[in-house]
C-alpha cells in the first residue's frame, strides 16, 4: 500500500514537469523520435557515443534555426562553409551525420525538449514504471498467501526427517561408545575394539526398528533427488555460455540505452526476435571502435562471408509454439519480464526457467493489453458481463492447450 | 473444375439456384469424372468412336444435321443423352479424352450442332499447359533410329520412359552424336544422354509463362540455388555467347514485348514490379472477345476413319489411364502423391489391372491375384483390382508407374504400362483393342485405404436425393433420427448428459458440400503438406496405419435388398458413387475427450477439439471411442528412420516441414486440428493491426486448396462469415451432421448429395427400415 501511494505522489509531481516542455516542443513525442532516430549515435547526457553527447546542445549551437537545418541535412550546412558546422564535423572524426529530412521543426523542437527534460536533475520517470512495481508487489503478496499450508507441511516433513537423522546418529554414537568403552562387568574384557564394534554393528543391523529407519531415510533422499532431477530436465535456467564475440548487453543496452528492437528487429513483427546480422553491427561499428579485437571478429566474418556462430541461450522445445510479436507488440510485455535485466548483463544468461508452469503462471497473472485494440472488444464486453475482475490472459483461453501446442 | 462445380452447386452455396447441370459419361474404367456423372455407361475402348458417332447421329436427327454412316452401337443412356443435349442447345458441351483426330472432329461437329461455340466453348482463351505434337515426336524417333539426328536437347521431358516408343528411343539415343538432358536427376532419358546438365527446381528459377492465352505470368525464385545448378535458359544463353543472367534477359524481353502493351505506368520499372507483385499481366483484360470460330471439319471423312478403326470385338481390351495423383509419372517420386489414394479405387503405391465383377467371376479371378496382361507381344504382370463400374471384358491400367530412375520413392512401384500404348497414324493411342489376360501364379496385395465398398444403407452417414425432389422440398433425402424416450420419440439433440461448452468468441466450423466435392484429394495433399503428416509406405497402408488426417470416403451404391446385409456389401455393377470428405468433426460432446486418461485431448473455448501430443501416452482409447475413425496413431517414429525413407529422412526433404507444426514422434495420437496454427496466425495478424478478425480471414489448408469450393471454413459466431450465411439457409435444408443420433454435436455440417436424375433411386426401400 505504501508503494501505491508513493507512486501516486510521484506521478503527480511528474505531471506538471511533463506538461511544460522547454521551448514549446512536445517532450513525449520527442522521446519516441529520439529513441527511433538519434539514440543509436547520441546520448542525452554529455557522453560521446558515435556523435557527441547532447546535454546542453541548445546553448552550444548557434541557434535553434541552425539546429533545424543541421539535423535535417548536416552536409548541406557544412557545405555552406558554416564555421561551427565545420568545427563539429572535424571534432568528430569527419563522420557524416545521417540526414533526417522527414523531421519537421516541431519534431526537432520535441526532441530538444526531451533532451532538456532528461537532463534536469530532478526529472522523475513516468508513472508507468511505478505501476509495474505495484503489480509485482501485488503478485508477490498473493503468492505468499497461497503456499502457507504447503510451508507448514514442508516444515513438519523436515522435522520428521531431522528426527530420523537424530535417531540414526544416536544409534551410531551408542555403537561407537560401546566399542570404545569395554564392558564393565569384566566377563568379556578380552574382546578387542574391532570385535566390539562388529558386535555392536551387527546388533544394530539386526534391530528391525533401526533397519527400517535407515531404509526410510535412504528412500526419502532417493525420491527427493529423483523428483528434483526430473523437474530439472531440459531447464536451462542460469545458462550463460561464452559467446564467440564478447558482446556486452550491459554496455549497449545498459550504458548506451540502445533500444532492444534496434538489433532484435523481429520482436515486434514475428515469431522470432532474431539475432542481428553483421550489417546491423556495422551501422555503428563501421565507424567506431573498429580496431577492437572483438569487433575485428565481425569484420572477419563479413570478409569470409559466413555468419557469426552465436550460441543460443533461450531455447524452447519444438512442441511449444511461442511468438514474440504476440507478447511484445500485442501484449506490450517488456523484454525484461522474461529475459531478466538484460541491460545489466555482461554475458547473457537465461534468467527464467521457461517451463510450462512459468508460462501458465504469467498467463494467470497478466492482464490483457486490450487498450485501443478492436480485436479484444468482444472479449472485453463478454468478460465485463460476467466479472468485475480485470481481464487476464487466462480468461480468454490463455491456458488452453492448443494456444501453444500444435 | 471450378466451372464444373459451379454448375452442380445448388441452394445457399450455389447462390440460391435450384437447378444444376446434368452429366453423362461414357467410359471404360470408373474414373473420378465418371464417378461424378449423373448417368454413366461403361463402354469398351473399341466402342469409343462409335458412341461419339452414334451420339452425333441421334442429335443430328433431332436438330437437323446430316447423318454420318458408322456401324451402330448399343450403349445405355445414349438416346436419353441425345435428347437432353438437343433440348439444351446452346447450353451443352461434349468433350472427349480420345487422342484420335477423327473422334475429335466428330465431337467438334457435335458441339457445332449444339451451338456450343461462343457459349460453352471460349475459343479466345485456350489453356496452353497441355500441348504436344505426336506426329513430330514420332518423326523424331524415326529419324533418331535411322541416325539422321545430330543433336538433341531434352528439357522437362522423359520420353524414354513415357513415350509409347520409349524403348525404341532408348536404343536410338546412343546413335545421336550429341544428346543433352537438362534434368534434376539422372532419369530414364537423362541417364542415356551423353551429357546431363543439372537444372534447379522451378522455384529456384526466373521464368515466365502464358498458361492461358492472354494471361502472362512471371516466376521468381523463392529460394537461392540449393545445389550447384544452372537453369536451362541460362545454359542456352551461355552457349549462345550471350550474358547468362536470365533475370536480365527476361526483364529486357518483357520491356520490349509486354511493356508496350501496358498503359498507366510511369516507367518500365514500375510495370515490372507490379507484374512481379501480381504474378500475372493481362494486357487485354476486359476487352470484348472476338466472335466464335466456325466449324470447318470434314465429318464424313472422320466418320469413314471411325468406321474403319472401331469394330466390335469379343476378347479382352485394355484402356490406359492417368491416376489423379501420380498422373504421367513425371512427379512419381513425390511420396505424397504415391500415398494419396486413388479417388475411386482408394488404392495407393501401385498400379493394377482393374476388371469388372462379371469379368472377374468369368475368369475366376479374385482381388490381388496376379495376372499377365499381353498386348502386341509385350507382357506385364499386375495384381487384379475388382472395380465396380468397369466395362466387362476390359482391363484398365494406370500409366505413370514402374519408374526405374525416378528416385527412391518411385523406383519399382507398380509396373510400366506405357509400352501398351501405340502409335496409330502418327498419333499415340492409349488403349488396345486386342489383349490377352492370363492368370499368373501368386498374389500381390494392393494397398487400399478403404476396403469397404458400400455405406450399407446407413442414412445417418450419407444423405442423398435427386434434383426433382430437392426442388419440391429442400430437406429431400434428409434423415432425421428420433430417439425413443418415456415421453415418446425425441430429437437426439434434446437428450444429453453434458452441459456443453460455451463458445463466446469464435466457433470454428466447416460446411462440406457433397455436391461440389468431386473426390480429387487435393485437400488430402494440402493437409499433408500443411500439417507435417508422415508418409508411411505401402506395407503400413496395408496394415491400416496410414496417417492422413483427412480422407475422402467413397461409397458405391448397392443393389442389395435392405436387411440383406451380405448383399448390401456388394456394389452395383455400374454404381452411383458418392464422395464424403471425413476428418475430425470437432464434436462439442466429444467422445474422445471423456476417455483420455491423461487429458491429452481437451476442448477449447473456440469449439476446437485440441490434441496435445506431448501429453499423450498412447493408450488409444480416444481412437477407439471416435465414431468417425479419424484419429491416427504413430506406431513408429517415422522421421529419421531408414525404414520410412521418405522426405522426413533427409535434410533436403525436411525443408518442406512446416515450422509452426510439431513433428509427432512415436506413441502419440494425432488428428485434424482445424489448422489451429493458421487460426492463431490470423488472430495475431488482426491483433497486431489492432482490428477485428475478418469474416473469412482464416482458411484451413483443405478449404483453401479445394478447387471446387466444396469446403467452407469459418467462424459460425460471426454473422458476416460465408459459413454463417450458408448455415442460416441450409440448417433448414440440406445441412446434416454425420451420425446425428449419437448427439456428439459436430462442428462440421455436410450438405446432402443431390443427383440430377429422373427416375426414383433404387435405394428408396432402405429409408423405411432405418427410420
Amino acid at each position: 500500500m505504501l508503494l501505491v501511494s508513493g507512486g501516486q505522489v510521484k506521478a503527480q509531481d511528474a505531471a506538471p514537469a511533463a506538461a511544460a516542455p522547454a521551448g514549446g516542443g512536445d517532450a513525449e513525442k520527442g522521446k519516441t523520435l529520439f529513441t527511433n532516430n538519434c539514440a543509436q549515435c547520441h546520448a542525452v547526457s554529455g557522453e560521446k557515443v558515435v556523435g557527441p553527447g547532447l546535454k546542453g546542445i541548445e546553448s552550444r549551437a548557434p541557434s535553434r534555426d541552425w539546429l533545424h537545418k543541421w539535423i535535417r541535412n548536416s552536409s548541406a550546412v557544412i557545405a555552406t562553409g558554416d564555421a561551427y558546422a565545420n568545427q563539429v564535423f572535424n571534432a568528430n572524426g569527419k563522420v557524416q551525420m545521417s540526414s533526417f529530412p522527414s523531421l519537421t521543426d516541431a519534431d526537432i523542437d520535441g526532441i530538444l525538449a526531451y533532451i532538456d527534460q532528461a537532463n534536469k536533475p530532478a526529472a522523475p520517470t513516468t508513472g508507468g514504471g511505478d505501476d509495474k512495481v505495484v503489480d509485482n508487489g501485488g503478485g508477490g503478496s498473493a503468492s505468499t498467501g497461497g503456499p502457507s499450508e504447503l510451508f507448514t507441511f514442508v516444515l513438519i516433513a523436515l522435522l520428521l526427517v531431522m528426527l530420523l537423522v537424530l535417531g540414526v546418529l544416536l544409534v551410531i554414537v551408542t555403537i561407537l561408545s560401546k566399542a570404545v568403552t569395554p564392558a564393565t562387568d569384566g566377563t568379556q574384557v578380552t574382546s578387542s575394539f574391532g570385535q566390539r564394534l562388529k558386535t555392536g554393528l551387527s546388533d544394530a543391523f539386526n534391530n528391525p526398528t533401526l533397519r527400517s529407519i535407515v531404509i526410510w531415510l535412504f528412500l526419502l533422499v532417493a525420491v527427493k533427488e529423483t523428483i528434483d532431477g526430473a523437474y530439472g530436465i531440459g531447464i536451462q535456467q542460469g545458462y550463460a555460455p561464452k559467446q564467440p564475440i564478447a558482446y556486452s548487453h550491459k554496455l549497449h543496452a545498459g550504458q548506451y540505452k540502445i533500444d532492444c528492437n534496434y538489433c532484435h528487429t523481429g520482436a515486434q513483427k514475428g515469431k522470432n526476435a532474431t539475432i542481428p546480422a553483421a550489417n546491423i553491427c556495422m551501422n555503428c561499428h563501421g565507424v567506431i571502435k573498429k580496431e577492437s579485437p572483438e569487433i575485428q571478429k565481425i569484420y572477419t566474418a563479413i570478409e569470409e562471408n559466413r555468419p557469426i556462430e552465436w550460441i543460443r541461450v533461450h531455447n524452447l522445445p519444438d512442441l511449444a509454439y511461442f511468438n514474440h510479436a504476440q507478447h511484445v507488440n500485442v501484449g506490450n510485455v517488456a523484454c525484461q519480464t522474461c529475459h531478466g535485466e538484460i541491460e545489466k548483463m555482461e554475458v547473457v544468461e537465461a534468467r527464467s526457467s521457461l517451463t510450462m508452469g512459468w508460462c501458465i503462471d504469467c498467463h494467470r497473472r497478466t492482464e490483457v493489453n486490450t487498450k485501443d485494440n478492436a480485436y479484444y472488444d468482444k472479449l472485453v464486453a463478454l468478460h465485463r458481463k460476467e466479472s468485475k475482475e480485470p481481464l487476464k490472459v487466462a480468461n480468454i483461453g490463455g491456458l488452453e492447450c492448443s494456444k501453444c501446442h500444435y | 473444375m471450378g466451372a464444373y462445380a459451379k454448375g452442380r452447386q445448388i441452394g445457399a452455396i450455389g447462390g440460391g439456384k435450384k437447378t444444376m447441370s446434368r452429366h453423362y459419361q461414357f467410359e471404360t474404367g470408373l474414373s473420378m469424372t465418371g464417378s461424378n456423372a449423373d448417368y454413366r455407361a461403361p463402354i469398351k475402348p473399341s466402342q469409343e468412336g462409335l458412341v461419339v458417332a452414334a451420339l452425333y447421329n441421334k442429335v443430328a436427327a433431332k436438330l437437323g444435321g446430316t447423318a454420318i454412316s458408322t456401324p451402330s452401337v448399343e450403349v445405355a443412356h445414349l438416346d436419353k443423352a441425345a435428347a437432353d443435349l438437343a433440348n439444351s442447345r446452346g447450353k451443352a458441351l461434349v468433350v472427349s479424352g480420345s487422342n484420335d483426330p477423327n473422334v475429335q472432329v466428330v465431337v467438334n461437329a457435335l458441339n457445332n450442332l449444339l451451338g456450343s461455340y461462343g457459349s460453352t466453348i471460349d475459343i479466345n482463351s485456350p489453356v496452353n499447359y497441355r500441348q504436344g505434337n505426336d506426329q513430330q515426336m514420332n518423326a523424331f524417333i524415326n529419324e533418331a533410329k535411322s541416325g539422321q539426328v545430330g543433336a538433341v536437347l531434352f528439357f522437362g521431358a522423359n520420353p524414354v520412359y513415357d513415350h509409347p516408343r520409349g524403348a525404341e528411343l532408348a536404343e536410338a539415343l546412343p546413335k545421336v552424336a550429341l544428346s543433352v538432358s537438362f534434368a534434376d536427376r539422372a532419369d530414364e532419358t537423362a541417364s542415356l544422354s551423353k551429357y546431363i546438365t543439372p537444372v534447379p527446381h522451378f522455384l529456384e528459377c526466373w521464368n515466365d509463362a502464358e498458361p492461358k492465352q492472354g494471361f502472362y505470368s512471371l516466376t521468381q525464385p523463392a529460394i537461392t540455388l540449393i545445389f550447384k545448378t544452372r537453369q536451362f535458359q541460362s545454359s542456352l544463353l551461355t552457349w549462345a555467347g550471350k550474358p547468362s543472367d536470365y533475370q536480365t534477359y527476361l526483364k529486357n524481353y518483357w520491356r520490349s514485348t509486354q511493356y508496350p502493351k501496358a498503359s498507366g505506368f510511369s516507367s518500365f520499372e514500375a510495370f515490372w514490379v507490379k507484374c512481379l507483385n501480381d504474378g500475372v499481366f493481362e494486357p487485354n483484360k476486359g476487352a470484348a472477345a472476338a466472335g466464335g470460330a466456325s466449324f470447318a471439319g470434314n465429318v464424313a471423312q472422320a466418320a469413314a476413319g471411325i468406321a474403319q478403326r472401331y469394330k466390335p470385338t469379343t476378347g479382352m481390351e485394355v484402356a490406359l489411364y492417368e491416376k489423379v495423383g501420380v498422373g504421367t509419372g513425371s512427379m512419381a517420386n513425390n511420396p505424397w502423391l504415391q500415398e494419396l489414394p486413388d479417388p475411386v479405387s482408394k488404392a495407393c503405391w501401385d498400379n493394377y489391372a482393374a476388371i469388372s465383377q462379371k469379368t472377374a467371376h468369368d475368369m475366376s479371378l479374385a482381388q490381388n491375384d496376379l495376372v499377365t496382361v499381353t498386348v502386341n507381344g509385350k507382357s506385364v504382370e499386375l495384381p487384379i483390382l475388382i472395380q465396380p463400374g468397369q466395362a466387362d471384358n476390359t482391363v484398365s491400367i494406370a500409366i505413370g508407374y514402374g519408374r526405374e530412375k525416378a528416385g527412391k520413392s518411385a523406383n519399382g512401384v507398380g509396373k510400366n504400362a506405357y509400352p501398351f500404348a501405340s502409335i496409330t497414324g502418327g498419333y499415340a493411342t492409349y488403349s488396345a483393342f486386342t489383349a490377352k489376360v492370363e492368370k499368373a501364379s501368386g498374389t500381390h496385395v494392393i494397398a487400399q485405404t478403404q476396403t469397404h465398398d458400400t455405406v450399407m444403407g446407413r442414412q445417418a452417414v450419407l444423405q442423398e436425393s435427386i434434383l426433382a425432389k430437392y426442388q419440391k422440398n429442400p430437406k429431400a433425402g434428409r434423415y432425421e433420427p428420433k430417439v425413443q424416450t418415456s415421453v415418446g420419440p425425441t430429437d437426439p439433440t434434446d437428450i444429453t448428459l453434458w452441459n456443453g461448452y460455451g463458445k463466446p468468441t469464435h466457433s470454428w466450423g466447416m460446411v462440406i458440400d457433397l455436391n461440389s466435392c468431386i473426390g480429387c484429394g487435393t485437400c488430402v495433399v494440402a493437409c499433408n503438406a500443411e500439417n507435417n503428416i508422415q508418409v508411411v509406405g505401402r506395407q503400413e497402408v496395408i496394415n491400416r496405419r496410414e496417417m492422413h488426417w483427412m480422407r475422402i470416403d467413397r461409397y458405391y451404391s448397392s443393389d442389395g435388398e435392405a436387411e440383406n446385409y451380405s448383399a448390401m456389401e456388394v456394389a452395383s455393377a455400374n454404381p452411383e458413387v458418392t464422395f464424403q470428405p471425413m476428418l475430425c468433426q470437432h464434436c462439442s460432446n466429444a467422445p474422445c475427450e471423456t476417455v483420455c486418461p491423461v487429458l491429452a485431448t481437451t476442448h477449447s473455448t473456440e469449439g476446437l477439439n485440441q490434441m496435445t501430443y506431448n501429453r499423450c501416452i498412447g493408450t488409444r482409447y480416444c481412437a477407439n471411442n471416435c465414431p468417425y475413425k479419424v484419429r491416427r496413431f504413430n506406431w513408429f517414429k517415422y522421421f529419421d528412420n531408414d525404414n520410412y525413407d521418405y522426405h522426413f529422412n533427409n535434410d533436403l526433404g525436411k525443408m518442406v516441414i512446416n515450422p509452426d507444426v510439431t513433428v509427432r514422434s512415436r506413441g502419440v495420437i494425432e488428428k485434424c486440428s482445424f489448422c489451429v496454427q493458421r487460426i492463431q496466425e490470423s488472430k495475431l495478424t488482426a491483433k497486431k493491426e489492432r482490428r477485428k478478425l475478418g469474416a473469412d480471414e482464416v482458411q484451413t489448408a483443405c478449404s483453401q486448396s479445394c478447387p471446387t469450393h466444396a469446403i467452407t471454413f469459418g467462424d459460425m459466431n460471426n454473422p458476416e462469415s460465408t459459413i454463417s450465411k450458408i448455415l442460416e439457409v441450409e440448417l433448414e435444408g440440406r445441412a446434416f451432421h454425420v451420425l446425428e443420433e449419437i448427439n456428439v454435436r459436430p462442428q462440421i455440417s455436410y450438405l446432402t448429395k443431390i443427383r440430377n436424375k429422373d427416375e426414383e433411386p433404387k435405394k428408396e426401400a432402405t429409408k423405411e427400415s432405418h427410420a
